[in-house]
């Protein structure tokens, strides 16, 4: 069988545009019909207009939000997948968004959310490293990628189990509802706040993942070849991890689990990248940024009382997708 | 000047010796081959050799340099390491991969340069691997594997090629043309390190050999000096018969040695 992979220019030239064109459409959808022409026209002018403050205040950082997210998840699903070789890596699975998770719904538990904007996404990015703490010390200098996953494993289930016990203990079913509807994740009523605190995060953990490109696709061949190519194995491992807890627990922190995005996507470009995991990379962010925007511009034209959840429909639409991608793939992985 | 050299290597995992005052040189110009039984600690210092792993006493030195002081980046440009069962963990093109021993030479943002193709289908054309450069690797015999996996590191174009049990699983034909490739490398100023398993293909294609046992250097030198009847008794604990002819010399186990503890 031959595979063969698009040039770069035709890859980023599809899909770079239908990120655009994705985005403008987000940017029109919303409860409130409004003429963006006039919301640019108020805002150039300085005048503050309903449409102006609701395109710019409301939706603006809504579709950031969901972009900078879908193309987090994406990336670090890519990265993983590379690292550990094996189609089956989502970004949770070093532990880090349950950790996040935990974080937040430790801020919920005790009913400060609302004290500050700034606490839950806080909380969020302590739980996220705390997570990784554990998880290095628990592998530290050990070098086996197995002892890495179980004791992501580990973490997530222990970060379930204290979410399990926060909901248990809950104040009241209106904290209770508050933190399960948190924990479905979601980008809306987010300000330009949570963008702010957490596109730096962000922006440095894409760096991370993507100075690690060359080693992932020197890895294709082993650890060892790798090591014998001049990448000190051990040192790569951490740069590419420490840039998935910095970008993922980023995301948990302001939007809560969003699933399926960083499984799926990868599978979805692997065949136009000829399984290159570096150019996996950037295409499986894009990627990842288009597919959450589309999931939250369905997710606002279809509620009418009472908004879905992102994390539902990336879910809803993301597993018998993915069922399907290994049905269809199954071949060639062997 | 020996291209490498090892000087009193010792190394332990966890307080188990692996490996014992090892002497080793490998000059240009020369196929050396590392021979002993399963567990003599070929492998362990193969990797010693090319750096992948550390001794825990002695010194290599590679150029007269020893090896901590080189770059790994230089290091990785002037060796190449196939490791025993090569194999690749994406389904990617034969060309891809062979296109992965240029890394060496990129730098993190770089890619696959117009230069670097050219030294890819050099590669291609050294191992015989053009014909099926756009087959999924993954799909191809062991041989024509091990051919690509040989080509990617022809692709690095390194002065010392080690290679760790490269022909163990292949059929003659495809035995004989790695060695063939492997023999073709080794010369002027260029070298080889090969495990074997063979020992007639170690007796035809190899300039000296170095036969290890339990961790130790049992003997070393040219392979009339090495491959003798008492050495392989004692080392390999089997009988055997040696025939020197016009052809080169050829090894064949006839029966296992009864009071010999492995």
């Amino acid at each position: 069988m031959n595979i063969k992979a698009l040039k770069a220019s035709t890859l980023y030239g599809i899909l770079l545009p239908v990120l655009l064109l994705v985005l403008a459409l987000a940017l029109n959808v919303g409860p409130v019909d409004i003429d963006p022409g006039k919301a640019i026209q108020d805002w150039f002018n300085d005048r503050i207009t309903i449409e102006s403050l609701i395109l710019f205040d409301v939706r603006l950082p809504r579709s950031l939000l969901a972009m900078l997210i879908g193309a987090t998840l994406g990336l670090a699903g890519a990265s993983l997948q590379g690292l550990l070789r094996n189609p089956l890596a989502e970004p949770g699975i070093i532990g880090v968004s349950n950790g996040a998770a935990l974080g937040a719904v430790i801020v919920f538990y005790y009913g400060i959310a609302g004290v500050a904007w700034f606490l839950l996404p806080l909380g969020g990015l302590i739980g996220a490293l705390v997570a990784m703490l554990v998880i290095f010390l628990l592998v530290g200098r050990n070098r086996s990628i197995i002892t890495l996953i179980l004791a992501g494993i580990a973490i997530n289930a222990i970060g379930g189990a204290l979410i399990a016990l926060a909901l248990n203990f809950a104040e009241s079913p209106y904290a209770m509802q508050e933190i399960v509807f948190w924990l479905l994740g979601s980008v809306s009523n987010r300000s330009v706040n949570e963008l702010y605190i957490a596109m730096p995060f962000m922006l440095v953990g894409w760096g991370m993942i993507l100075y690690c490109g060359r080693f992932l696709n020197a890895l294709t061949l082993g650890e060892e070849t790798a090591t014998s190519m001049g990448f000190n194995v051990a040192r790569m491992r951490l740069v590419l991890i420490l840039g998935v807890t910095a970008s993922v627990g980023a995301s948990v922190s302001v939007a809560g689990n969003i699933g399926f995005i960083g499984l799926v996507v990868p599978h979805l470009i692997r065949p136009f990248v000829a399984y290159e995991p570096r150019r996996l990379l950037l295409s499986s962010a894009i990627t990842g940024a288009i597919l959450l925007l589309v999931a939250d511009i369905v997710v606002q034209v279809f509620s009418d009382n009472g908004e879905m959840k992102l994390g539902v429909i990336t879910a809803l639409v993301g597993a018998p997708f993915f069922l399907f991608l290994i049905l269809k793939s199954r071949n060639v992985l062997q | 000047m020996s291209l490498l050299s090892g000087h009193g290597i010792d190394y332990r995992i966890d307080s188990i010796q692996i490996l014992e005052a090892i002497d080793i040189r490998v000059d240009a110009g020369e196929l050396v081959g590392l021979i002993g039984p399963n567990g003599a600690g070929k492998s362990s210092l193969l990797r010693l050799l090319t750096g992948v792993e550390a001794c825990t006493q002695g010194e290599v030195r590679f150029d007269d340099l020893p090896l901590g002081q080189i770059s790994a980046a230089l290091r990785a440009q002037r060796m190449g390491y196939l490791v025993q069962g090569a194999m690749a963990y994406w389904p990617f093109s034969v060309e891809k991969v062979i296109e992965l021993g240029r890394i060496p030479y990129q730098k993190w943002w770089q890619q696959v340069s117009s230069d670097d193709q050219k030294i890819v289908e050099e590669a291609m054309t050294k191992t015989e691997t053009l014909a099926y450069r756009n087959r999924i690797v993954t799909t191809l015999s062991g041989g024509e594997q091990t051919l690509v996996m040989l080509a990617r590191i022809f692709a690095t174009q390194p002065d010392l090629i080690f290679a760790d049990e490269p022909v163990a699983a292949l059929d003659p034909y495809h035995q004989l043309h790695v060695m063939e490739i492997l023999r073709g490398h080794a010369t002027a100023k260029r070298a080889a390190i090969v495990v074997l398993h063979d020992l007639g293909l170690a007796a035809r294609f190899c300039d000296r050999l170095y036969l290890l046992n339990h961790g130790r250097l049992h003997c070393s030198g040219s392979v009339s000096e090495v491959l003798t009847r008492e050495n392989i008794a004692e080392v390999y604990g089997v009988d055997s018969q040696i025939d020197c002819n016009e052809k080169g010399i050829s090894v064949t186990s006839l029966s296992r040695i009864s009071d010999h503890h492995p």
